[in-house]
């Protein structure tokens, strides 16, 4: 995936296309929409890797060395924190791609 | 009133429910059938898609896997949420915008392939299948036991339930009743919960209470407590892990890939309005299944504290009544090993094999007594870990009519699992094989009445596979995921995110990751059980685990055969450039 996300991204280049611009310039528009998408993609994703197979897994045990309220912090993160951290994660992507959506004009119409 | 009673009552009032909006709710059209028309509300289809998805795993096994396991649980928990986050962010907005009917219609019409459409109806199926068994089987405990019918004549009641609403009312059917059905099952997972966390916590909310200190006057923090008791007792703390990193990585991406490549819960994101709402509408979905997903392990503590509490050291005479009624359905077992009249909970196996084969006689204390070898450890008590969440209300003493409620949302959970299974193989079967490959020409009328004669078959098989079960619950459903992670994920991954994926790469990935896998389970799960240990397994990976490195396989196989082969035709190419822009092409 990742080789085809950084091909995806170079190919797209350009400022976001205007209102009723010829489909050229649409063309040029999605790609940059597209490249910002995949962006988007990269960093949430980087988030919820570090969340679930970071906390919950690969740095478990040295986070157990510490307690948060009553759990030790690797079991509370692996039981209990990268649930929710998921949970917002997907309301986070929501509001940016919603915004994306307006700001490259690509939004469906309603 | 009863337990019984009560029981009947309320399953007999959530099956009229269901009945009653499938007859509401059918489908007239195979649009109805396939996507319920492609306009259910993003709220309503998050809270269907979490229905779909909490399955009797989720609801029945979890808990209990673990209440025995600990920290090693985390693995279902976090990958059945955080594939979530996968399939809402690659996958789903994107086979929103395709709008099509299903999984394999994407893989068909992305690779210009009927091979492929082909291949992927076998995934489909056969992923669908090992799946269902484990729904069924779960309607088949909870009736045995609260019901007290037998446990084949539970499954054949369940298989007839299903079979009226997903024949019925299809797809608009099965989401509206997934809705009611999710409302039973949250319900009545988070009522015992809430009463359990209060007796012990004083604090209401299980997620917190779990963290919280016991309320006996003592100020030990729960999982302190239990920590103590289970070393004390000869087994591993409960906040331990006693799995490799490697194998809790490996099962953990496993599931997470899994639960993004299913086609029953990428299908329900073909039945909303717009790409929007599929976005919000995954957001929606994780919010309800993550109520259940962050109790879960509080429950788990819970009953595993309960559970030493009231066993551990006491006569057999003098258990708790629940002990001997499940000890009758077979779930419970105990052996006298020091002969001193008392159930003593340790680590390690009490039975060798095992599962408990019952004798027929009674011991000297009343017990049913096993003809299996006794491990050579003291435990003496075996306990079937489906249980928890159906006797856990029971064990901590709550009101009849919450151990009644349990029951009632047990079968929601099984039930609206296997009605979404079931409609993929039928659409699989009707819509792709039929009406796509063989039939051309089939009318829309034939395609509806084939879809509706191929659910009611594939109920029949899933019946039989509910009745000669592959094992432990969650364990069938755990291969499951580790099929679908390496077959259809990473094809319709790269189908979306590269415009340069062609048919020769998709069909060569998804048949070495599916071959792979599937070999690898077979050959520890059936030919070679013996050898099923950590030294014997490749890099340390678990047959559970395996599907990842399957998924790794099919990228790689994928990535290579892509580059040697010539690229999609231009159509395909705009087709994908399509499905990546929200807005309608003018």
């Amino acid at each position: 995936m990742s080789q085809e996300d950084h091909q995806a991204s170079i190919q797209g280049s350009g400022e976001p296309a205007k209102n009723g611009s010829p489909s050229a310039s649409d063309e040029v528009g999605h790609r940059a929409y597209w490249r910002a998408n995949v962006r988007t993609l990269l960093s949430l994703l980087s988030v919820w890797f570090f969340v679930s197979f970071g906390c919950g897994i690969l740095w478990v045990d040295a986070l157990n060395a510490y307690s948060f309220f009553g759990w030790k912090l690797g079991f509370w993160f692996s039981q209990q924190g990268s649930i929710y951290a998921f949970v917002v994660l997907i309301f986070v992507y929501v509001a940016q791609m919603n915004a994306l959506d307006r700001r490259f004009n690509v939004d469906e119409d309603r | 009133m009863s337990a019984q009673v009560l029981t009947y009552i309320f399953v007999g009032l959530t099956f009229g429910l269901y009945i009653a909006i499938a007859i509401w709710s059918r489908s007239g059209s195979t649009k109805d059938f396939y996507v319920a028309g492609g306009h259910v509300h993003p709220l309503a289809n998050g809270a269907a898609t979490a229905a779909d998805w909490m399955s009797a795993a989720s609801y029945l096994s979890m808990a209990g896997i673990i209440a025995f396991e600990g920290a090693d649980g985390a693995r279902y928990l976090m990958g059945w949420t955080g594939g979530y986050v996968l399939l809402a962010l690659c996958l789903a907005p994107y086979l929103r915008k395709f709008a099509k009917f299903t999984v394999p219609d994407f893989v068909g019409d992305r690779y210009y392939s009927q091979t492929a459409r082909l291949v992927a109806v076998l995934c489909v199926v056969f992923i669908s299948f090992t799946y269902i068994a484990g729904q069924m089987r779960g309607v088949g405990i909870v009736f045995s036991r609260f019901l007290e019918v037998d446990i084949d004549l539970g499954v054949g009641i369940g298989m007839a339930i299903v079979f009226f609403y997903a024949v019925l009312g299809g797809m608009k059917g099965i989401t509206y009743t997934q809705v009611a059905q999710y409302c039973v099952l949250i319900f009545a997972y988070l009522v015992p919960a809430i009463y359990i966390s209060l007796m012990l916590t004083n604090v209401p909310l299980p997620m917190l209470g779990f963290g919280s200190t016991l309320n006996d006057g003592s100020g030990v923090f729960l999982l302190e407590k239990l920590d103590g008791l289970t070393q004390e007792l000869g087994m591993a703390a409960f906040t331990e892990g006693k799995k490799s990193t490697v194998d809790m990585f490996f099962i953990t991406a496993a599931l997470m890939a899994g639960t993004a490549g299913l086609p029953h819960v990428i299908v329900r994101f073909f039945t909303v309005p717009s790409v929007r709402d599929a976005r919000i509408s995954a957001g929606y979905a994780l919010i309800f299944i993550a109520l259940l997903y962050t109790t879960a392990p509080a429950v788990a503590a819970f009953a595993r504290l309960n559970i030493i509490d009231a066993l551990n050291e006491t006569e057999y005479q003098a258990l708790p009544e629940w002990f001997s009624k499940w000890e009758d359905s077979g779930l419970l077992a105990w052996v006298d090993k020091n002969e001193d009249g008392k159930l003593q909970y340790r680590g390690g196996a009490a039975l060798e094999p095992v599962k408990p084969i019952f004798s027929g006689e009674r011991g000297a204390s009343g017990e049913r007594l096993v003809s299996n070898e006794v491990g050579a450890s003291a435990n003496e008590l075996y306990i079937d870990r489906d249980i928890i969440v159906l006797a856990h209300p029971e064990i901590a003493q709550l009101p009849n009519w919450v151990v009644a409620l349990v029951a009632a949302g047990g079968l929601a959970a099984a039930l609206s699992t296997a009605a979404g299974l079931l409609l993929v193989i039928s659409s699989a079967i009707s819509h792709d094989l039929l009406k796509n490959t063989l039939a051309r020409n089939l009318s829309e009328a034939q395609e509806l009445r084939w879809a509706r004669v191929s659910a009611a078959v594939a109920i029949l098989i899933a019946g039989l596979f509910g009745i000669y079960p592959p094992g432990f619950v969650a364990e069938v459903v755990a291969f499951a995921f580790g099929l679908a992670a390496a077959s259809f994920f990473p094809v319709i991954l790269l189908g979306i995110f590269s415009t340069r994926m062609n048919k020769e790469a998709a069909i060569s990935g998804m048949l070495s990751g599916l071959v792979f896998t599937t070999a690898y389970i077979v050959y520890f799960k059936f030919m070679a059980p013996e050898l099923n240990h950590a030294e014997h397994w490749w890099f340390g990976i678990s047959p559970e685990g395996i599907g990842t490195l399957g998924m790794l396989l099919n990228f790689a196989v994928a990535l290579v055969v892509m580059r040697v082969t010539p690229p999609p035709p231009e159509s395909v190419v705009t087709m994908v450039r399509a499905i990546r822009i929200p807005k309608k092409a003018a």
